[in-house]
């Protein structure tokens, strides 16, 4: 065990204070699958005192979640502590009844789980599910609970909560929702909140106002938090004390400032690195891409065999570009249009990268799909290399897909389960006629070594691969037609903070090797900066900000932008060889009714569960 | 909401006139000549023939005769039925009782199927599941009329507490058996609903959120798992409602009942069309009558629905 | 910064490191090379081997095929030759389930009966899910004016029940032979078939991997051949094994109500129909081909149910 800096106390101090509120030792939780017993977490130590917040910080499969659930019994149901303690208040409660465990549950232990949207009964007023802990907690029931639940509404922070705890989950925003399942876990004033990734879900400037409601409040209860997140930047800002996880272990724990300036594990060490809300304000960042955009430019000239002065030519211009949607209204021949986007044009520099960074709602995708000509613009144009894509029709649209292709958001859903990795990259090939079985077998295995993925892998099927190499082997089948430009959907969006940063040096590589240019569309601020040139911040349709990455960055000139700057998790701590984002934010409420589906019961009814009845 | 109603009212209209096309133009025109058949073995002179189609109107084009048949539904004057005796009041006679038959089928299949989906959702995996399991798969492989002969043989001879004979008294009592069976295969598919229903609402996430507020057990499956999960039963259960009254002619046949099913059958055999026509069209409005009710149901169950913006 | 704010009662702020051979490094995202490539169907078929209710209901339906191809093994006699003198017999040495009352063997008539059931639940199940899948392919990938005429369509099916409208037609054509009662079901039942192809097509079109290869130029009809349809069948294999079942069933319960096949085909349902009266005097009449039909269906069923747990992506656990 090797100890840093401890400061020192009075020994053998038996205070009340410095009884840890809760204790854990060497935990072991195993998971019984149809593939064998697999631990979860291997040995996972940490405390958390009286009052304090303590974060616990990894990727997925790090066992964070599953050491939160357990302290309050909470696993799946395939799911036991096979070793180890869990303390609190200095009882062991590891392996105590089902009676025994609801009693610390609510009142004790309190839950914020982490997806807004699964977590509230869809069928139960809001209001009535507050209530309904307040009785089974002992606390008020009847009349004096239904008071009790609004005003625990307004503590979270929810506006016009009265009205509110009498509407049903599917009326609230995903803001309001996180808001309400807060106040569910505050009720019973439980002394430990465990918080499952609370905010993960949400746009990042709503994110930062209900984080920072809940640090108030708990810091006014005294009630002391168990923070799980992904992302260390947010984790340094919220907790005092850090615990870092790595495939069931934790490897590494301190004061959080410490552990970000001197971090002492390699994985540590990598997970600081790789971090985009700290990264990015590394120095070196934007050398880096400069560099990039440089080589990337030339090889696309020598590609193109053209002249210098098309290196600043726009290979993809949009201009005026808007789209609108017909709502449904309350009488179906009344429709209300909404406008998804509006009015936006930029350019894209062959060789470069040009960002659409906004956050739900606000147009970003609508945009790409219509680059894509996937969507009908209502008005404006596209053009590509001058000319207006939708002039293009049959054999010519044909063509300009083989120029422009997509990356899409969502790796377990962007390759087709049914083929194996080599057909899905040969798709492009074979629908274009190009090569035959043995040229275009050599150049799919040409693909996946720039990608770097072992040739292997072409018999394989995309339920063998992981997030990241499902993401990479699309990478490799946008590729394989040649093209010029490549449309970034939230490409790394749904990628662990490591291999997201993997991912992004390999399409930065790409672009200096082949020469492409990218529109890179994202929610997160903070990866634009590793690897865009050229940066447009949108809001609900509208182009609010655009300029050169480093422009936006140091000089915002929009509160919106000022606002997104701000919110970048830990964005203000100090950090050696970055610099520190210091944006003053503009006061005012974030507007929380953002667009998340409201998610009503679908017309079709999963095809499985009506399959076989007849 | 009221959209939603109104949506559902106005997609019922074409499916109604449809399938009342479908049927009279199958009973009338698929084969054979249902006057001949009227007349049987009787040979009978051509003016008597001219004055029966007329009487069906038989000799107008067929768009006019389906018109004319529609018009007579909804007027309820179905006109006379072979035997001479007025169509609607022989319906009328058998009604009742093929409904109090479909009323205990659905009382039988929704208590027992409901308990018992319930205890097999929640023990899933355990042996009290696999065996409710395996005895709702021998229900939905047995045909319904060898589950009424199986219970004609055990409640009727062996044990003698029921009618093999229904006859001349459909009493709710004589009744219970054949209703049983009627049941069955319901009850097996109620069983099997309610219980994927549980299992997947039993892990969902606001179930987990539910238990770390403290709740006890029997508040979470009873206000958190049962709630959501018996949705799609109910809707279930009020379609089968309009659908166990076409279904009941084989357990009327089996048992003798003087139901709809049994005129239907008489009908059958002696080739008679408007009959026919008239209980299949009956049938088949009770079941779009009983599937719309179910989508108003689930309208009003579901608050995402009731509410939606 | 809340930690400067706060006073932490925490008595040592210590800073501890696990050893690095404790927790070792590991390359990120290594690619897996070792082990065979299992596609997803390969997988289902891994486990559906170890379901005891696939193995179960496999050998069930082996047996019934083996005894429909060769029902000469079981029976030396013809099931159609009914001799009246030798009618209402009790089992016994040379007629072991006993004769019916036209004089047929049972026996014979509940092993030859395999063979009937077997080729009208086939086929009806064939042209049933041809039909339905079909059109609800259609109805689910064109979508818009298209999906609702036919979304009409189909309701109008689903609102003639099977049996009845087997009824209404088979009382016209007066006469059914074993290719009019296949056609019959077929045109019945293909409307759940209809629905659930409906449904998969509709959620398997929203899939990225189907906008990726519009984006790569492919052709509407052949993201639909070549991607749609080979991921929205899975349900739909399940609905028709079931079904398969299910027609096995009606053609009996036609056969029961007397518009069925012919007395003098050999059909299940028509045997116990026959022998509705002797439930008193010789149950057996009615007990072989009774248990008999529901063995067939029991194991058609039971395959269905075997099949959807093998392919259904939520029991799977990943």
């Amino acid at each position: 065990m090797t100890t840093t800096s401890v400061t020192p106390t009075p020994s053998g101090a038996p205070s009340g204070a410095s009884q840890p509120l809760l204790e854990i030792k060497d935990l072991e939780i195993t998971f019984t699958t149809s593939s064998g017993p697999v631990k979860g977490v291997r040995s996972a130590n940490l405390e958390v005192y009286p009052g304090e917040t303590v974060a616990i910080v990894g990727e997925s499969g790090s066992g964070k979640s599953t050491t939160a659930m357990a302290i309050a019994h909470l696993l799946a149901k395939n799911g036991a502590i096979t070793g180890g303690h869990i303390l609190f208040e200095g009882r062991d409660i590891t392996h105590v009844s089902e009676k025994e465990i609801r009693v610390l549950r609510g009142d004790q232990v309190g839950l914020v789980p982490q997806d807004p949207m699964s977590n509230l009964n869809p069928m139960w007023k809001v209001g009535s599910q507050i209530t309904e802990t307040l009785a089974a907690n002992g606390i008020a029931k009847g009349a004096e609970a239904k008071k009790r639940a609004v005003e625990l509404l307004e503590e979270a922070g929810l506006p016009d909560a009265q009205r509110r705890a009498e509407q049903y989950p599917h009326e609230f925003s995903g803001g309001m929702k996180q808001r309400a399942l807060i106040a569910m876990g505050l009720a019973a004033r439980p002394k430990l909140l465990v918080a499952d990734e609370p905010t993960s879900a949400l746009d990042v400037t709503v994110q930062q106002q209900i984080l920072d409601h809940l640090d108030h409040l708990t810091g006014e209860l005294g009630v002391a938090v168990l923070l799980i997140t992904h992302d260390l930047g947010l984790a340094a800002e919220r907790a005092q004390h850090l615990v870092v996880m790595y495939k069931g272990q934790v490897v590494e724990s301190g004061p959080a400032l410490e552990l970000l300036q001197d971090p002492q594990h390699p994985y540590t060490k990598r997970l600081i690195s790789a971090a985009p809300s700290l990264a990015s304000r590394r120095l070196v960042s934007s050398a880096e891409r400069a560099e990039i955009r440089e080589q990337a430019q030339e090889s696309a000239s020598s590609e193109a065999g053209r002249g210098a002065e098309t290196d600043q030519d726009a290979v993809i211009e949009v201009q005026n570009l808007t789209k609108s949607f017909p709502i449904r209204g309350k009488v179906p021949w009344r429709s209300t249009p909404f406008l998804a986007v509006d009015d936006v044009s930029f350019s894209l520099r062959r060789g470069t990268t040009t960002a659409i960074v906004g956050e739900s709602g606000s147009g970003k995708s609508t945009v790409a799909q219509m680059v894509l000509r996937l969507l009908e613009p209502t008005s404006g144009r596209v053009l590509f290399e001058g000319k207006d894509i939708a002039d293009l029709h049959g054999s010519t649209v044909k063509a300009l897909r083989r120029r422009v292709q997509p990356i899409f958001q969502n790796p377990y859903g962007t390759l087709d389960p049914m083929y194996s990795i080599f057909t899905t990259i040969e798709e492009p090939m074979r629908i274009h006629g190009i090569g035959d079985s043995k040229s275009r077998e050599e150049k799919v295995r040409d693909l996946l070594d720039k990608v770097a993925l072992p040739s292997a892998m072409m018999r394989r099927y995309p339920n063998e691969l992981s997030g990241g190499q499902r993401q990479r082997v699309a990478i490799a089948r946008a590729l394989a037609l040649d093209p010029e430009v490549v449309i970034c959907d939230e490409a790394v969006s749904a990628l662990d903070v490591l291999v997201q940063a993997q991912v992004l040096e390999l399409l930065n590589d790409l672009q200096a090797e082949l020469g492409l240019s990218y529109l890179f569309i994202t929610h997160d601020l903070a990866v634009v900066r590793q690897i865009a040139d050229h940066t447009l911040v949108m809001e609900k349709g509208k182009v609010v900000e655009q300029g050169t990455t480093d422009e936006v960055f140091h000089s915002p000139q929009q509160d919106y932008t000022k606002r997104l700057l701000a919110a970048i998790p830990g964005g203000s701590i100090p950090l050696a060889g970055a610099e520190t984002i210091d944006v003053e934010a503009p006061v005012g409420l974030a507007d929380e009714t953002g667009g998340e589906g409201q998610g009503g019961p679908d017309d079709i009814v999963d095809p499985f569960a009506q399959a076989g009845h007849v | 909401m009221l959209w939603y109603i109104g949506r559902r009212l106005l997609q019922m209209i074409p499916v109604f006139l449809g399938a009342t096309l479908i049927i009279y133009l199958m009973a009338f025109y698929t084969s054979g000549d249902p006057i001949l058949a009227l007349a049987g073995d009787k040979p009978i002179s051509p003016a008597v023939e001219q004055q029966l189609r007329a009487q069906y109107n038989l000799d107008q084009p067929v768009l006019i005769q389906w018109l004319l048949y529609l018009k007579s539904v909804l007027t309820f004057d179905l006109g006379v039925g072979f035997n001479g005796r007025p169509l609607f009041d022989q319906i009328a006679a058998a009604f009742p009782t093929t409904f109090r038959l479909a009323i205990i089928a659905v009382v039988v299949e929704t208590i027992f199927g409901v308990i018992a989906g319930v205890i097999s959702g929640l023990r899933k995996g355990q042996l009290i599941d696999t065996t409710l399991l395996m005895l709702s798969l021998l229900l939905i492989a047995t045909p319904t009329f060898v589950l009424g002969f199986l219970a004609q043989f055990v409640f009727g001879l062996q044990l003698g507490i029921a009618p093999i004979n229904v006859g001349r008294d459909p009493s709710w009592q004589n009744l219970l058996v054949p209703g049983l069976v009627l049941g069955g295969v319901s009850f097996a598919y109620v069983l099997r609903l309610t219980r994927t229903s549980i299992a997947e609402t039993a892990g969902a996430d606001h179930v987990r959120t539910a238990t770390a507020k403290g709740l006890s057990r029997g508040g979470v499956v009873s206000k958190h798992i049962l709630r959501n999960s018996l949705i799609p039963v109910v809707t279930f259960i009020g379609a089968d409602l309009g659908a166990l009254m076409g279904g009941a002619i084989v357990t009327e046949r089996v048992f003798n009942v003087p139901g709809i099913g049994t005129l239907l059958f008489s009908a059958i055999t002696s080739g008679e069309a408007p009959m026919i026509v008239s209980l299949v069209t009956l049938l088949v409005v009770i079941f779009l009558l009983s599937n719309l009710v179910v989508d108003l149901l689930y309208g009003v169950l579901d608050p995402r629905i009731r509410y939606a913006k | 910064m809340p930690s400067d704010a706060l006073k932490s009662r925490r008595p040592r702020t210590e800073h501890w490191v696990a050893p690095l051979a404790e927790t070792p490094l590991q390359e990120v995202d290594a690619a897996d090379t070792s082990g065979t490539p299992r596609s997803l169907w390969a997988e289902a078929g891994r486990s559906l081997i170890r379901n005891p209710v696939f193995v179960i209901s496999a050998l069930l339906i082996l047996f019934v095929l083996f005894v429909a191809a060769f029902p000469q093994v079981f029976t030396g006699m013809d099931p159609r030759h009914g001799d009246l003198s030798l009618a209402n017999r009790k089992p016994d040495a040379e007629h072991p389930f006993g004769t019916s009352r036209q004089g047929y063997d049972i026996m014979a008539r509940t092993f030859w009966g395999a063979r009937t059931s077997v080729i009208i639940g086939f086929f009806a199940m064939i042209g049933s899910t041809l039909i339905g899948g079909t059109i609800g392919a259609l109805a689910g990938y064109l979508g818009g004016w298209f999906d609702e005429v036919i979304s009409r369509i189909t309701d109008i099916f689903f609102a003639v029940p099977l049996i009845l409208g087997a009824i209404v037609v088979a009382t016209r054509l007066g006469e059914m032979n074993l290719w009019t009662v296949i056609a019959v079901l077929s045109v019945f039942g293909w409307t759940n078939v209809a629905r659930i192809m409906r449904g998969a097509v509709i959620s398997t079109k929203s899939q990225d991997y189907v906008t990726s290869s519009v984006a790569l130029g492919a052709s509407s009809p052949a993201v639909l051949l070549k991607h749609v349809i080979p991921n929205a069948i899975a349900p739909v294999i399940v609905t028709a094994t079931v079904n398969l079942g299910v027609f096995i069933v009606a053609e009996a319960t036609l056969s029961f109500l007397g518009v069925g096949l012919p007395t003098s085909a050999v059909s299940w349902g028509g045997d116990i129909s026959d022998a509705r009266d002797a439930l008193r005097t010789q149950p057996s009449m009615l007990f072989y081909p009774s248990v008999a039909l529901a063995i067939t269906v029991l194991s058609f069923i039971m395959l269905g149910d075997a099949v959807r747990d093998a392919l259904d992506p939520k029991a799977r656990k990943r």
